[in-house]
């Protein structure tokens, strides 16, 4: 069953087109791979899909209803993390979480219950009363997941979400992902990655210039273009030009 | 949006602020309480010592309404302008609060909350002080504190509509110099406009946000109330409910600019 559907989804920005007539599903308990190179239009659909940003035209439905029209329903089912962190750096953890909490209007003491489970999962419960400015790269990005997982979300939205993290943080960011979905949580992941999504990805699309340009999993796509692994996949199709949008 | 509001989520956005500001409160908080001390031993009593009489009263008592209006503008203003520039485009506090059901107007609303907020607890004390001073001849003057309310309303929703349009930080150098500066100085605080303007040019305060706000409050200070005040409130209300509406415009044209 998709919980997520986009048929010829298009962004434009002042004539600037981000998104182009994307179409793709996303699965329940699936960890969908959006990949693409810088200024592909993943933080577009992104926005799009928890509806702070309006499609220019296609359609979008996230659980069976589309994002803008519906934020209070569809973003209380959804989790999102940004690709940057947006954490209060000189309050705590806890603090964190509660602030986040409020905007789903939980009580400290159900948000506490919660974030209990979350910070333990993410090894972080242990400092979670010091301030977040203390925190390595990858503790601060494990902190936003567990913003991210407050409310329980079926989707959780990942922006780029091991980006600027030194190897032994990302693997231990993949495994937490991976128990994220074992959990139960289908996961929309960006990423430009191949690794991540090789590892993660049960089904995925490039994306580029705003343009689907492969759809499948991770092994059938390495197959179908006789790449040794998804990383040249990548290059083949999206060229070796260095991007700098 | 078709959503509407939700008092409990715009109120999550005030909370946000609230427990942000309350973490060092007693930093926060004290220089609220030096600053009316040091206006009024500096004016009230240094230059007040050179005028005795003024508009028929003491010198002090002329000019503490004015300064607890402008404290009350002062703290709106530096909250809407500032603050929430930092809050939207460094901190992205916005772009956190926007994937969570809470929608724009709630966020604007709550911002304006917290302003009003701000405002209160700056002109409060400006207030409390001069009471304390015995600069506040009349009991009315509780309502002074009701007055701060409009006040902080009106200087949040101007202050924050242009920190929603403007495209850098360095631009509220402008709005407080060219902006601020003039309404502090001429909306009725250290001089009796009325006297110096003449009767005939008096519109042109009338037009000024600020003069407004100092009206109704030397009103409650003094206990003197007349009719115009009905049209004060009606302004203060009136364009802050325009620039409120002009804000949220503003928010969702910025906010729905391409992805960074």
């Amino acid at each position: 069953m998709a919980i997520l559907i986009a048929e010829k989804l298009t962004k434009y920005f002042d004539g600037f087109c981000a998104v182009n007539a994307v179409d793709f599903e996303v699965a329940k308990g699936q960890c969908f791979g959006f990949l693409g190179p810088n200024g592909a239009g993943k933080t577009t659909t992104i926005k799009m899909i928890y509806g702070a940003l309006a499609p220019t035209s296609g359609r979008l439905q996230v659980f069976g209803l589309p994002p803008q029209e519906n934020r209070r329903s569809v973003n209380r089912r959804l989790g999102v993390v940004h690709q940057k962190d947006i954490l209060e750096e000189t309050v705590s953890a806890w603090d964190n979480l509660i602030m986040q909490g409020r905007y789903y209007g939980f009580s400290k003491q159900q948000t506490h219950s919660r974030g209990e489970f979350l910070l333990n999962m993410l090894q972080l419960l242990d400092r979670a009363d010091e301030s977040v400015f203390r925190y390595s790269g990858g503790m601060k990005r494990r902190l936003s997941i567990a913003k991210g997982l407050l409310n329980e979300p079926e989707l959780l939205l990942l922006d780029e979400p091991t980006t600027g993290l030194d190897p032994q943080a990302r693997l231990l960011m993949w495994n937490k992902l991976k128990e994220v979905k074992q959990n139960g949580t289908s996961i929309l992941l960006t990423t430009h990655y191949m690794h991540e999504a090789e590892f993660l990805c049960d089904d995925l699309i490039i994306i580029d210039h705003g343009k689907i340009i492969a759809r499948g999993s991770p092994k059938a796509l390495i197959e179908k273009y006789g790449c040794k692994n998804l990383e040249e996949v990548f290059l083949e199709l999206t060229g070796r030009e260095l991007r700098d949008e | 949006m078709t959503e509407g509001i939700i008092l409990k989520s715009a109120l999550s956005v005030w909370w946000r602020n609230f427990s942000m500001y309350s973490k060092i409160w007693k930093l926060n908080l004290l220089p609220n309480f030096f600053e009316p001390v040091f206006f009024l031993l500096g004016l009230g009593l240094g230059v007040g010592f050179y005028i005795p009489q003024i508009a028929g009263v003491p010198y002090p008592i002329f000019i503490t309404p004015g300064l607890i209006a402008i404290a009350a503008m002062n703290g709106a203003s530096f909250e809407s302008t500032y603050n929430v520039f930092v809050r939207m485009n460094y901190n992205r506090v916005y772009d956190g609060v926007l994937a969570t059901p809470v929608n724009e107007a709630e966020i604007v609303l709550g911002e304006i909350f917290w302003a009003v907020t701000r405002s209160w607890i700056y002109g409060g004390a400006f207030y409390i002080i001069t009471c304390l001073f015995g600069y506040v001849p009349s009991w009315w003057s509780v309502g002074v504190l009701v007055i701060l309310i409009l006040t902080g309303y009106l200087f949040a929703t101007i202050g924050m509509a242009f920190s929603f349009t403007i495209p850098a930080i360095d631009l509220f150098s402008v709005y407080f110099t060219i902006f601020l500066t003039p309404l502090m100085i001429f909306s009725d605080t250290f001089f009796p406009l009325q006297e110096r303007l003449g009767p005939d040019w008096m519109w042109i305060a009338e037009l000024t946000p600020l003069f407004h706000c100092v009206r109704l409050t030397r009103a409650f200070t003094t206990g003197h109330f007349s009719n115009i005040l009905i049209w004060d409130i009606i302004y203060i209300v009136g364009l802050g409910v325009f620039f409120h509406w002009l804000t949220l415009k503003q928010f969702k044209k910025r906010i729905h600019q391409p992805a960074r």
